[in-house]
């Protein structure tokens, strides 16, 4: 909101620097998002009367004027306007001069003539609208005078404030005044308007009816006659420019004028243009049409939309949001019926945001205007109109509205939240200059009733809040509590680190991929059953399904890379996927609604060496680096990846995620080239998996003794039976296994490969002699060929 | 062969371990001089054989040529075999400029880095780090912090709804507020905890904003936790983070979930509160929000308002990431471009 402090200072003497004032502004929470110095602009531009008009010759839209600009001589100055006469009084900008708009006058030649300045529209001035002519003056202006002398105007600060969703108070300029003047210790006043009312009472002239008083728990209407529609007064059009609003004729400006000054929304209809002289409120039946002011019909009675229409039950308008066209102000209207009221903000809230349609009435609605501010903003409206006659007698129907509940204040209470040590005095001091009526109920206890501005203030902590706002949180001495707990990390949280510092450590860089993805990328990565979630409403497609595996983020990374002539790059990312829950989910409570999310870590691994062996050996650093005791790949295929290159990974049986390569078809979709080593696993499956035991395993202080056996066996058979079948002949002897050789060719049988091992056999209290190793040895074959059929290769 | 040739012979062996050039002449020059079938191997075994007089004064010149012979040939040894290390080494020369600058070794991405500084910071005040979904539903993310259905400041959210049970129940979290409903429903006060993690508003990308960012927040409830309490503990850590000399504000603000509620700016870190474009001149930067937690919010969470007080702040952490390493472009932090990432 744009706060003119010209303005402010109607309603309380401030006297301080502009740029103090708004360091206080700010530390009550009217937050500063800009001061602006609005010069008056107005130095050089003074008031001249017009002599003689002639035209150029060889110029057909621009004539010479001569003026008189109070010094008695005739200056020439060209003007490209037409509706100027001579005898008018009209601004006269003299040459030096620079304009509000920024545009310095000069002395401009014109075919044979000079121009010495230039007369100017209130567009050029800064003081309106109107470019299409001159700034007429009052005819007894004085020709000489400054401009801003003769207007009243005096250059200006504007403040533009951010206001805060629970301080309706604040929408307007004089809430903002006094929150700073109760700040300041300035005494505040309200206008106090005098409106002279006569002729016939308002009920002879209109009628009202409310309906729906759950909508509209006060609605009012007053009558003006004899209206003259024209151009508002030029302080008038001032402040409301300055304010951020455009200036459109005396009844209009004077409604704006109101809800900027005292934040009531008030609404101008032409009285003649209502069927039947009066207006209804009620809720919209389901299914009705109205075309508001802007032009766009809407549609209504979905919800608890409140309706205003005419006499005959016709809608002329959505409650507190926006009018029709039909009864709008024109030229010619001559009585004006001035709606004032208070609409459930509720109501207003709703309607507003199904319709999407937010206007500075609903803004202000919504969030609470004063009910019993509406008498004021009546009067306040009829002496800012200037025009017209007012009918004595303000129609007024009002049902259901409550005053304010009185709220009980505890000193001890506040200054235990607040960390301050206030008197009860204190305390009254701070709410009383707010418009509280705080009376003391006994030490230490007051009754605060709010003023009917303030519905934000309801329960003991909204005082707190006031009293400590205006206390000034600054003042408040900070502590530091302690915590009683050791602070640290889950179990959990220092694995996730470790398994981040282990990727890190082994070149691997760590990604992060947004978690919604285009329609489609699941189906580009293979993941073809995936049936993700997606979003209701999202605000762009390509972000708008939630994952449900990494692989389409981590596939769009290496791809954006690939595209820069980055092909070798290594990512992984921590990050959760979400899937439907299965049917016989265990959850309770709330979360039962939730669909399954699951954190996961997945690497991918492009470029030169990224295949399944690299996946495999970082699969096996993640073993290592966080001691787990019992991991193994088992055949498997799943979707998006490598049928034939590609395993689960098991801990202790249980399943814990995948390690291999991309299918090439899915890396080809994507436009990257070669293999792409692949490793996805479940962080809490992966960190629940059983450790290696933390007892220390002895070490044998006797040599070893190594033996190296090969095997041929057939591409079905996993190298992992093999070794298990090892493990198992070998028992505690077996101290050591390395496949050192993988043989496949002409030397095997076709449909095998041969694996070499050594093996190392140690025990830990003699040395092993020929016989026992011998022994071990033939064991290990036999379990081999008995597990797998393998035969030691001759 | 005569004791009186000793002098000569020892000229010349000498001259000849001079001259041997490398370890095997040396060895045959040795077996040639001093060895068992040289001269002075046969001189020495003649000894016996010459009057006895004699004797003394032929062995001292016998022991003073072979000692010289001896000592020569140790010294030319040390020096051949010093020369032979010396052209192993050069032919094993190795210039390591030549080896091309390729680390093993990754990084973290900066969102996780400034996360991890941050929690660690929090740990060391006696805090511990609590976690929650990212899918939440309506009541943890909202009505549970005192923002019920058709609340206006819900708009302000711009919530991502997903297609999921009852339309409107089931949302990406907006901030990690829910995780302070889940560790208050979870366990007794007091509690000392920040909630970091990924949050989602309905949002387009641009140069400002990703639709998906990080936040961390911080909740305390304990008996007798004030207003106070909360500038304190905001000025202690952005002081930990930022730097002895940033100070930190608050100024009043409107958030459902606290009352009295604030913003907290702290000292520009650019200009260090002399102005700049950043601080839009005013030498302060926002930070964040925070409050005393609201008394319907501790109620909702079965904690008595009257008995325990608390307070509650949060602030993005990929604003953080920004700040310090001058980010122009938020969208850098999810294209995960190498020549980005590897920078940090």
């Amino acid at each position: 909101m744009r706060v003119p402090l010209s303005w402010l200072c109607d309603f309380a003497p401030f006297d301080l620097d502009p740029r103090e004032l708004g360091l206080v502004l700010d530390d009550l929470g009217m937050v500063v998002e800009g001061i602006e110095h609005v010069g008056a602009g107005l130095d050089g531009v003074v008031v001249a009367r017009i002599l003689d008009i002639e035209s150029i010759p060889g110029l057909d839209r621009v004539r010479l004027t001569r003026v008189d600009p109070g010094d008695g001589a005739a200056l020439e100055v060209a003007c490209g306007a037409w509706n100027i006469e001579v005898g008018d009084v009209v601004p006269l900008a003299t040459v030096g001069t620079t304009l509000p708009n920024g545009m310095t006058i000069g002395r401009r030649k014109l075919k044979s003539v000079v121009s010495n300045g230039m007369l100017c529209s209130s567009v050029e001035l800064g003081l309106g609208d109107d470019s299409a002519g001159i700034l007429q003056l009052p005819a007894d202006s004085t020709p000489g005078t400054p401009l801003a002398e003769a207007l009243g105007i005096r250059s200006d600060v504007v403040y533009d404030l951010a206001i805060e969703g629970n301080r309706p108070d604040a929408n307007s300029v004089a809430g903002v005044a006094r929150d700073a003047a109760a700040r300041l210790g300035l005494p505040f006043a309200l206008p106090e308007p005098v409106v002279a009312r006569k002729g016939e009472p308002a009920g002879a002239w209109a009628s009202i009816e409310v309906d729906s008083p759950d909508l509209c728990p006060r609605f009012t209407a007053t009558v003006i006659t004899g209206v003259e529609i024209g151009d508002s007064p030029p302080w008038v059009q001032r402040r409301l420019v300055l304010a951020g609003m455009r200036p459109i004729n005396n009844v209009v400006d004077a409604s704006n004028y109101v809800m900027l000054e005292l934040g009531q929304p008030t609404h101008p209809y032409d009285l003649t243009l209502l069927e039947g002289a009066g207006l209804r409120v009620r809720r919209a039946r389901p299914g009705e049409r109205l075309t508001t002011l802007d032009g766009v019909e809407r549609r209504l009675g979905e919800g608890d939309d409140c309706l205003i229409c005419d006499a005959t039950d016709r809608p002329v308008g959505i409650a507190g949001i926006m009018g029709g066209a039909s009864s709008e102000i024109g030229p010619e209207t001559s009585t004006v019926l001035l709606e004032a009221a208070y609409f459930s903000p509720m109501a207003i809230a709703r309607t507003s945001k199904r319709l999407n349609l937010r206007t500075e009435a609903s803004a202000r609605f919504e969030r609470g205007c004063d009910p019993e501010g509406i008498d004021l903003a009546v009067e306040r409206f009829c002496e800012v109109v200037g025009t017209g006659q007012v009918a004595p007698g303000t129609l007024d129907e009002r049902r259901g509205l409550a005053p304010p509940e009185p709220i009980s204040l505890r000193t001890a209470r506040l200054n235990a939240l607040l960390g301050t040590d206030l008197t009860d005095e204190a305390v009254r001091g701070y709410l009383v200059p707010l418009g509280f009526e705080a009376a003391p109920v006994e030490p230490g206890l007051h009754r605060v009733r709010p003023p009917t501005f303030r519905p934000d203030a309801t329960v003991e902590v909204d005082l707190v809040e006031e009293v400590a706002r205006h206390h000034g949180y600054s003042k408040i001495p900070r502590t530091v509590p302690h915590s009683p707990y050791v602070g640290r990390l889950t179990p959990y949280q220092r694995d996730r680190r470790l398994l981040r510092s282990i990727l890190v450590g082994a070149g691997v860089n760590e990604a992060q991929t947004p978690s919604l993805v285009g329609p489609g990328d699941h189906e580009r990565a293979g993941l073809r059953g995936a049936r993700p979630i997606v979003a209701a409403n999202p605000m762009i497609q390509e972000e708008s399904v939630l994952r449900t595996s990494l692989l389409p983020g981590l596939l769009r990374s290496v791809s954006f890379n690939v595209a820069r002539r980055s092909p070798d790059v290594a990512f992984f990312e921590i990050g959760s996927v979400f899937s439907r829950p299965a049917p016989d989910r265990e959850v309770k409570g709330r979360d039962a609604l939730l669909p399954d999310e699951r954190e996961r870590v997945a690497v991918a691994l492009a470029g030169e060496g990224g295949d399944a062996v690299a996946a495999k050996h970082l699969l096996d650093s993640l073993v290592e680096g966080l001691r787990l005791a019992d991991v193994a790949l088992e055949e498997g295929v799943s979707e998006g990846l490598h049928p034939r290159r590609a395993a689960r990974v098991t801990a202790s049986g249980a399943e814990v995620g995948l390690v291999g390569e991309v299918d090439p078809g899915v890396t080809a979709a994507w436009g990257i080239q070669g293999r792409l080593g692949w490793l996805d696993l479940d962080m809490s499956a992966l960190l629940s998996a059983p450790r290696r035991p933390l007892e220390q395993r002895p070490i044998s202080r006797f040599p070893s003794s190594d033996i190296d056996l090969a095997f041929v066996v057939p591409e079905d058979v996993a190298a992992a039976t093999v070794q298990r079948a090892l493990q198992d002949g070998g028992g505690d002897l077996l101290v050591g296994l390395d496949l050192f050789d993988v043989y496949r060719g002409d030397r095997v049988p076709q449909g095998t490969r041969s694996l070499a091992y050594r093996l190392r056999f140690c025990a830990l209290d003699h040395t092993l002699t020929d016989a026992e190793v011998a022994e071990a040895r033939a064991r290990c074959i036999d379990a081999v060929a008995t597990i797998t059929g393998a035969r030691l290769r001759g | 062969m005569d004791y009186d040739a000793l002098p000569q012979l020892q000229e010349e062996g000498l001259a000849r371990i001079a001259a041997a050039a490398d370890l095997a002449e040396l060895h045959d020059a040795e077996a040639d001089l001093v060895g068992r079938s040289s001269v002075l191997a046969d001189l020495q075994k003649r000894l016996g054989t010459l009057a006895p007089q004699e004797r003394p004064g032929a062995g001292q010149r016998l022991n003073s040529t072979r000692r010289a012979l001896t000592e020569a040939l140790s010294e030319r040894r040390r020096a051949l075999e010093q020369a032979a290390r010396a052209a192993e080494l050069e032919a094993d020369r190795l210039d390591l400029t030549e080896i091309p600058y390729r680390p093993r070794r990754g990084h973290l991405h900066l969102v996780t880095q400034t996360q991890e500084r941050l929690e660690d910071l929090f740990v060391g005040m006696g805090y511990t780090v609590a976690e929650g979904p990212e899918a939440e539903t309506d009541w943890h993310n909202f009505q549970a912090l005192n923002l019920p259905v058709a609340h206006p400041a819900r708009s302000s959210q711009d919530t991502l709804y997903l297609e999921w049970g009852e339309p409107e129940t089931v949302l990406l979290r907006t901030q990690t507020s829910p995780v302070q409903i889940r560790v208050m429903q979870a366990q007794p006060p007091p509690i000392y905890s920040v909630m970091p993690g990924r949050v989602y508003r309905k949002d387009t990308p641009d140069a400002r904003h990703n639709p998906t960012f990080s936040q961390i927040e911080g909740l305390v409830v304990d008996r007798g936790i004030t207003f106070g309490d909360l500038a304190g503990t905001i000025d202690t850590f952005t002081r930990a983070y930022f730097g002895p000399d940033i100070s930190s504000r608050l100024r009043p603000a409107y958030f459902p979930f606290t009352e009295p509620s604030a913003e907290f700016e702290v000292t520009c870190v650019l200009c260090r509160g002399a102005g700049c474009r950043t601080c839009s001149s005013t030498g302060w930067i926002e930070l964040g929000g925070c409050g005393m937690v609201h008394p319907n919010v501790l109620a909702t969470c079965g904690i008595d308002p009257e008995e325990w007080s608390g307070f509650a702040f949060g602030f993005g952490i990929d604003r953080q990431a920004q700040m310090r390493h001058a980010i122009a472009d938020m969208r850098v932090l999810l294209d995960n471009d190498i020549r980005f990432v590897g920078q940090f």
